[in-house]
């Protein structure tokens, strides 16, 4: 274990800033608004890793038996594979036999058939968050528009997806939402032939430990020529001790199709590390377009970097078919590390892969995260915007991939990365790779890395914001870009998300 | 930790085909440090992080791949007209009869060779010293293989301002030889030194480079790595710099099969600057790596790279360059630039531009770039009557240009315009 990292280090005092205002902050310091537990009974497999586990959540989900061998192969790969050490994280050895690998609310072990059956104690969790269950118009602060948008949500607790929401009206359209161990069951032919075909077993360490374990998460199918009637949305909540979430995402958008999904996440606060290995994959055919949008916002650890979420993520897009089209946007603001490189395959002639992050770590948080563009199809182009901020102790790390492979021909992409460091304690560092195989395509690149300007705090101190304010507004600014990527309610909540995360950093 | 099986037979059997250590007194010790050094890392893979690009399997070989002398008889030598003091290596053997004598006002220069006979030297402090601190975070195991197996160099103490240039050159005469040679640079305080290199050297070259600047000295470096096709080679530059000193280094490229040049660049006093520079031009089976390493250590550097690289008929350029700035160096400025002109559909540009940054009042910035040849450029030029080819040998010249002019002399810089727009002229891209 890392030793217990210094409390009473004395805080720099800047100029401009009075003892007063420190305090206040630190006092305010590692505030996390979902940090609470909920009380609900808990079935656990037993603790620990092995193959018998593997067999348990398979049975619990009520796999056919191709499933479970896709599983069992996987465990016995993951087991001969080395933990990755290249991203600029640093934390203690993961003991993967120290913690659970399936967690399931009691209540739910008979699957409620409709919302009204579920557990009250759940529904009222996911209100307390902000995720009403219930098919109403949402969301808070879109008052006025005129007409009010629907947003479908599947809603995953610890190992098991609780509902979805909207499904009925989504299933008028085509469109398939459901937790993924339904789909196995309802939909074999579809999850069979497109599971694993973007993200193999045999990908990475932690892809590799989720295809054995994976327990829940969401599944999307959207028919030829459809535009998903609403936005789709997944809310993962990890609430269970001592256990790991392994969820998997699979979107497929068939031809000439729209969806956009957003994912948010989070977890109490605890004194331990838990253990976060998703994946999702998304299949992009013919004329399709995916947005993929994301709050991360799992437990940082509090201001000692002690607890936290490490968030584990393989994500990655397949652009199958000519002018298919992804766009990921990002904000992470929570985890004590992230690791995560959500990537695009640009195979299709003409398709577009499109990255969009921020990524804000504080405290004794690090976040080493970035994408993959990889061309492979004749004129296609990627955009990458990533603004990173650190404040506090904070590491964050850019590492990014542009590819371009020699029949990519014509090909574009532009990479800005930029860094915002707050306070001298901390580090922001950049990683590109790029690969630039044929001449007719054009790669810029640019990066920088600066400090919060001066001038621009002292401005705003002067029209009467106190230094956190400011701060929080001149970094809304430097996310603008990205931030304005968003779905609307999303933008929202990033905003004011931006503003909590930096909380404490000023000093 | 014990080196895995491959890396372990790797370096023996390249320690086979070395000589067993020689050198006496300080020399002899460092020497057997870098040994030990080079045993604990092994050689590099290509598995190794800063080895993804470019293959090193031809400079781990226990023989050189043979290399066909290139004798150049269309130009004048470079450096050719300028009043400089010459020593010449032949395939890495130092040629009495056609160097200078060793005596400049403001220097002294003595060969590593004849050296190692003094109890104390001055080099003690920097043989293999500055080599042994740029193996972290990074290794560079051909760099202490080179100060284990160095059979000369020279040692040249510049204790005021050099009244000449001092200039290394290189000639490159049989078609099988393996040259290893190590320089130290001590630079006095105040002091003033300018070093041109010039030639292939052999087939097979290993160079390490050592310098060591004092506050508020300045050592300009001008390297003109030849035209030769065959030749392999892997340099390294480690150099520590005061405060208020000055580091500029500037490499022109032209050819070669293989060229691996590191740069590892500590500012460790207040104030100093560092500007690194290259230009490329590469045709054929020809592969060029420029990797870069600055560290900021102090506060209010300055450091500028500047790389662009022209590839054409397959040609590959590699840039990996890195920006640390340490806790505390604040008011650092930090700049780096690395860019591609691909002039066919064969030529490939791999990079990678890191920056690691743990201060906060610091401005870092780098940009990459990559493509083709403004086809727009072209036409215009065109339409104003110049030749297609010489139009394209004009913007060339323009995309070179920001390196060129990191060269503080402008007459050498004026020379090697004019070098490249003649080579320019006669390659041209077959694609």
């Amino acid at each position: 274990m890392t030793a217990a990292l210094d409390t009473s280090e004395a805080v720099e005092i800047r100029e401009g800033v009075d003892r007063g205002t420190v305090e206040t902050v630190q006092a305010m310091a590692g505030k996390y608004k979902y940090g609470w537990e909920t009380e609900i009974e808990t079935e656990y497999a037993p603790k620990g890793l092995n193959e018998d586990i593997v067999r348990l959540i398979s049975q619990k989900n009520g796999e056919p038996s191709w499933l479970l061998d896709w599983r069992l192969d996987a465990f016995r790969r993951w087991q001969k594979m080395e933990e990755p050490r290249w991203a600029m994280v640093r934390y203690p050895e993961i003991d993967y036999q120290d913690q659970y690998y399936y967690a399931k609310p009691k209540s739910m072990a008979k699957k409620p058939k409709s919302l009204d059956e579920v557990d009250p104690k759940l529904l009222a969790t996911y209100a307390k968050l902000g995720i009403p269950l219930k098919e109403q118009m949402l969301l808070a602060g879109v008052e006025g528009e005129a007409e009010p948008r629907k947003v479908a949500v599947d809603a995953v607790f610890d190992s098991v997806s609780v509902g979805t929401t909207f499904k009925a009206e989504l299933a008028r359209a085509g469109v398939i939402f459901c937790s993924i161990s339904e789909a196995v069951r309802e939909h074999p032919d579809l999850v069979r032939k497109y599971l694993g075909s973007v993200v193999p077993p045999t990908d990475n360490f932690f892809a590799t430990l989720n295809s054995a374990v994976f327990s829940d998460g969401s599944f999307v199918y959207i028919p030829k020529g459809v535009r998903c009637p609403m936005e789709l949305s997944t809310y993962f909540r990890i609430n269970a001790e001592n256990t790991g979430q392994f969820e998997r995402t699979l979107i497929v958008a068939d031809e000439g199709s729209y969806v956009s999904y957003l994912e948010g996440c989070t977890a109490p606060k605890r004194d331990t590390n838990q253990l976060h290995a998703a994946v999702v994959e998304i299949v992009i055919l013919k004329d399709a377009e995916v947005k993929y949008s994301t709050v991360q916002n799992w437990y940082p650890g509090d201001e000692n970097g002690v607890g936290g979420i490490y968030n584990f993520v393989t994500k990655r897009a397949d652009c199958r078919g000519d002018r298919a089209k992804v766009m990921w946007t990002q904000v992470e603001t929570g985890s004590a590390i992230t690791w995560k490189y959500p990537s695009c395959i640009l195979r299709g002639d003409d398709s577009q892969g499109e990255f969009y992050s921020i990524a804000i770590a504080n405290n004794a948080q690090q976040a080493d995260t970035g994408t993959k563009m990889i061309h492979l199809g004749k004129r296609t182009k990627s955009r990458i915007v990533s603004k990173g901020i650190s404040a506090g102790r904070a590491q964050n790390t850019y590492r990014g991939l542009v590819s371009m492979h020699p029949k990519a021909r014509d090909s574009r992409n532009y990479t800005q990365c930029d860094s915002l460091l707050i306070g001298d304690k901390c580090g922001a560092h950049t990683v590109p790779y790029i690969e630039v195989r044929n001449n007719s395509s054009r790669v810029e690149h640019e990066a920088t890395t600066s400090k919060v300007d001066d001038d621009q705090l002292f401005y705003c101190r002067s029209r009467g914001m106190d230094e956190e304010e400011a701060v929080a507004l001149v970094v809304n600014g430097f996310c603008k870009e990205v931030l304005q990527a968003l779905p609307m309610e999303f933008a929202m909540e990033a905003q004011s998300l931006v503003a909590i995360s930096l909380e404490g950093s000023v000093g | 930790m014990a080196l895995p099986k491959a890396k372990e037979d790797a370096l023996a059997a390249r320690l086979a085909a070395l000589p067993a250590l020689s050198g006496k007194g300080w020399l002899a010790a460092a020497r057997a440090e870098a040994l030990a050094r080079l045993q604990a890392m092994g050689l590099p893979a290509r598995r190794d992080e800063y080895w993804r690009y470019t293959d090193p399997a031809s400079l781990n070989a226990p023989e050189p791949l043979p290399a066909k002398r290139f004798d150049v008889t269309d130009e004048a030598a470079p450096f050719d007209g300028m009043d400089r003091l010459k020593i010449v290596f032949v395939d890495g053997v130092f040629d009495a009869a056609a160097s200078d004598d060793l005596a400049l006002a403001g220097v002294s220069i003595e060969r590593l060779a004849t050296a190692e006979e003094k109890d104390i030297h001055w080099a003690q402090g920097i043989y293999g010293v500055l080599e042994a601190r740029g193996q972290t975070p990074v290794a560079r195991p051909l760099a202490a293989l080179n100060s284990a197996f160095a059979t000369d160099g020279v040692l040249i103490h510049a204790t005021g301002r050099a009244s000449k240039p001092v200039s290394l050159i290189y000639v490159h005469n049989s078609e099988t030889s393996d040259a290893i040679l190590h320089h130290c640079i001590k630079l006095d305080p105040g002091a003033e030194l300018t070093l041109l290199e010039n030639g292939p050297a052999a087939a097979r070259f290993s160079k390490v480079m050592e310098v060591d600047i004092a506050d508020g000295a300045s050592f300009h470096h001008i390297r003109l790595q030849g035209r030769d096709h065959e030749r392999r080679a892997v340099t390294h530059l480690f150099a520590r710099l005061g405060a208020k000193s000055d580091l500029r280094s500037f490499t022109l490229t032209a050819n070669g099969r293989l060229t691996r040049n590191e740069a590892v660049v500590e500012l460790t006093g207040d104030e100093g600057r560092a500007h690194l520079a290259g230009a490329t031009v590469g045709d054929g089976g020809f592969h060029h790596d420029d990797t870069v390493f600055i560290t900021h250590a102090a506060v209010a550097c300055e450091s500028r790279q500047v790389f662009k690289k022209v590839l054409m008929n397959g040609a590959t350029g590699v840039f990996q360059g890195k920006i640390l700035v340490k806790p505390g160096a604040q008011k650092t400025d930090g700049y780096q630039i690395s860019q591609s002109l691909l002039l066919d559909e064969d030529s490939q540009f791999l990079a990678k531009p890191e920056l690691e940054i743990y201060a906060d009042d610091v401005k870092c910035s780098h940009g990459s770039t990559s493509g083709a040849i403004d086809e727009t450029a072209l036409f215009y030029l065109q339409s104003r009557g110049v030749p297609r080819r010489q139009a394209q040998a004009l913007l060339v010249l323009a995309f070179l240009a920001e390196a060129i002019e990191e060269i503080a002399d402008e007459a050498i810089a004026e020379d090697i315009r004019a070098r490249l727009e003649r080579w320019l002229a006669r390659h041209g891209s077959k694609g």
